[in-house]
């Protein structure tokens, strides 16, 4: 399967080439084509539904593509230490679990193995610098139930990193944070994607917190998707054959907004964002 | 200071351990064996009932109990141990359970009800025909009530044996049963067999209830199970340590039950012990409503220094 590829690059972690996928009658991914590459960070954009966190199912195998190749490179999946790692969107902890917040980050070290962890010096030294990277040695020792969304968001991440993935997928990281909690996950993020040289697969329905740190975009409309730099695909003509309707794209300051029209009678609404969109300003 | 030799010392306690508890308590053979398999029967219902409430899985725990009736009562009806009964009842309706509805709580929670009201029904022909043909009701109220003092000697091995399996698998598979029951997506992730782990525990499961039957009774079995867990899980936020304390205060409740059954011998109405049963689900009651109570007035007090409250046993 993965030698049928066209071509991959060196540096490239993640390759999908024309996946589709049909679940229950219904296409909910269609010819979905990107790559992404080490030290990256790529943004999967799209709204509630798109397909989003189906092509996360098809990247983990937690569901099978009905038509296309998916490419990992060797090592980051299997192995004895697959490095793979994911934070889901929903993750729904009882404040009463007997778990605490080191536990969860020490379940990303060790938690596929068999028998009961023995402390060692080694394990929670490990454990304890993971955690400092995210800035969570203030909550570390409290149930994990019982944390903020954002201070959870952390130790998940830490959680997902300890195992020195390859490959960081992350399903709506932001989702659920107040403005403050949000950008220091996305500076988090961008920094331990730059200095771990770690491929990191991001999803959000708002591209905008992004926006500073993203590489690279993939951006999920109706089952569909375009990629490229965010100059490239943030585009109305782009966005609008993803659509399948006409979409216009308004910048203001460093923010971009995407605003897909009711109906096809907003031609005129089109070439007037066309007109104005500036790219420089993204 | 005078020392005392300590064999005078020893008959001393024994004859206070008389006075106290009923005199021959500990030289009865009935009290030996139920005193062993109470312990064996705790310690794995403990352990074991962590993972069902971390799990999520009360019900299940609570449903297979429940239908061990019917494997206790037909195995009343073959004329073998109750045990059997309970084990292969438990392990067919694990299996059954797992099979209908893998996954998603909700569809778990259908299977295990549907499994469930079949297996009770089951257990009321069985029960009726046990009734009718021994003429008694004693079959029906050891099997939904248990009797730990008429357990057979002869089965305490086997019993120590079937623990042991059921001890060990969640031991072996502690780590993946918390990450699977943290999030089972992440623990796939990490290439967790969560299948395979959630079939593992179910035996596990199915095994700690049969046991925790023989001696509290079909009914009964998910207090012991669930209670001392739901205790341990109050005292402390570390997932090993609530093992060992649910192991803990599931062998203290036994012991103490056992002891108080031996002595109502001699309560009113008089000639007739009350059942262990009653003392193990009246003591895991108490015990779960006093760690409840004080925990919460502290809880208000102290909200910004949780992790104090976390890290001290709740009590007066």
């Amino acid at each position: 399967m993965e030698e049928e590829l066209a071509r991959v690059d060196a540096d490239q972690v993640l390759k999908l080439e024309g996946v589709s996928v049909w679940l229950g009658g219904r296409q909910v991914l269609r010819d979905v084509s990107f790559a992404i590459r080490e030290g990256e960070m790529t943004g999967l954009i799209g709204s509630n539904g798109a397909g989003k966190t189906t092509i996360f199912r098809v990247i983990l195998g937690l569901q099978r593509a009905s038509a296309g190749r998916i490419w990992i490179r060797p090592g980051a999946r299997s192995g004895p230490d697959p490095a793979i790692g994911y934070v889901p969107q929903t993750v729904v902890l009882d404040p009463d679990m007997p778990l605490r917040a080191r536990d969860v980050v020490g379940l990303g070290l060790d938690g596929h193995r068999i028998g009961i962890p023995f402390p060692s010096r080694q394990r929670r030294r490990l454990i304890d610098e993971m955690i400092e990277a995210v800035d969570a040695s203030s909550f570390a020792d409290k149930r994990v139930g019982r944390l903020s969304g954002g201070e959870q968001r952390r130790i998940l991440i830490a959680h997902a990193l300890i195992s020195r993935p390859q490959l960081l997928l992350l399903d709506e990281p932001l989702i659920n944070l107040d403005i403050r909690s949000e950008h220091e996950v996305v500076e988090l993020l961008s920094r331990i994607a730059r200095e771990q040289r770690i491929a990191v697969l991001i999803s959000a329905h708002d591209m905008n917190p992004l926006l500073p740190v993203m590489d690279r975009i993939v951006y999920v409309a109706a089952g569909r998707a375009a990629s490229g730099t965010t100059e490239e695909v943030v585009q109305p003509e782009v966005l609008s054959r993803l659509y399948g309707r006409q979409v216009d794209v308004i910048r203001l300051r460093d923010r971009v907004l995407v605003i897909s029209g009711s109906d096809d009678t907003s031609a005129a609404d089109h070439e007037h964002a066309h007109a104005t969109a500036d790219p420089g300003l993204v | 200071m005078l020392m005392r030799p300590p064999i005078q010392a020893w008959s001393e306690v024994g004859d206070l351990m008389g006075s106290i508890f009923g005199p021959g308590l500990f030289q009865s053979s009935p009290v030996q064996v139920a005193l062993i398999v109470g312990t064996v029967v705790a310690v794995v219902s403990g352990v074991v009932g962590v993972f069902t409430v971390v799990r999520g899985q009360s019900f299940s725990g609570h449903a297979l109990a429940d239908l061990g009736t019917a494997g206790g009562s037909g195995a009343f009806l073959l004329g073998v141990s109750q045990l059997w009964g309970f084990v292969v009842i438990a392990a067919v309706a694990a299996g059954t359970i797992d099979l209908i509805g893998p996954g998603r709580a909700r569809s778990r929670d259908l299977a295990t009800g549907i499994v469930l009201g079949a297996g009770l029904g089951l257990a009321a022909l069985f029960l009726y025909l046990d009734t009718t043909s021994s003429n008694t009701s004693g079959a029906s109220m050891t099997i939904l009530f248990g009797s730990i003092f008429t357990i057979d000697g002869g089965l305490v091995p086997i019993i120590l044996g079937l623990g042991v399996v059921s001890l060990g698998t969640v031991l072996i598979l502690y780590r993946m049963l918390l990450f699977s029951s943290l999030s089972s997506d992440m623990a796939v992730a990490r290439a967790v067999p969560v299948r395979l782990v959630g079939i593992g525990y179910l035996v596990s499961l199915a095994l700690a209830v049969s046991l925790s039957a023989m001696t509290i009774g079909a009914v009964l079995s998910t207090a012991l199970l669930i209670g001392p867990a739901a205790c341990a899980l109050r005292l402390t936020k570390h997932p090993g340590l609530a093992l060992l304390l649910a192991a803990l205060i599931g062998v203290a409740v036994t012991w103490v039950s056992i002891v108080l059954a031996y002595d109502s011998f001699y309560w009113p109405p008089g000639g007739r012990g009350w059942p262990v049963s009653f003392f193990v689900v009246a003591l895991i009651f108490t015990l779960y409503l006093l760690l409840q109570l004080p925990a919460r007035r502290w809880a208000s007090k102290w909200a910004s220094r949780s992790a104090i409250i976390d890290a001290r046993p709740a009590g007066p």
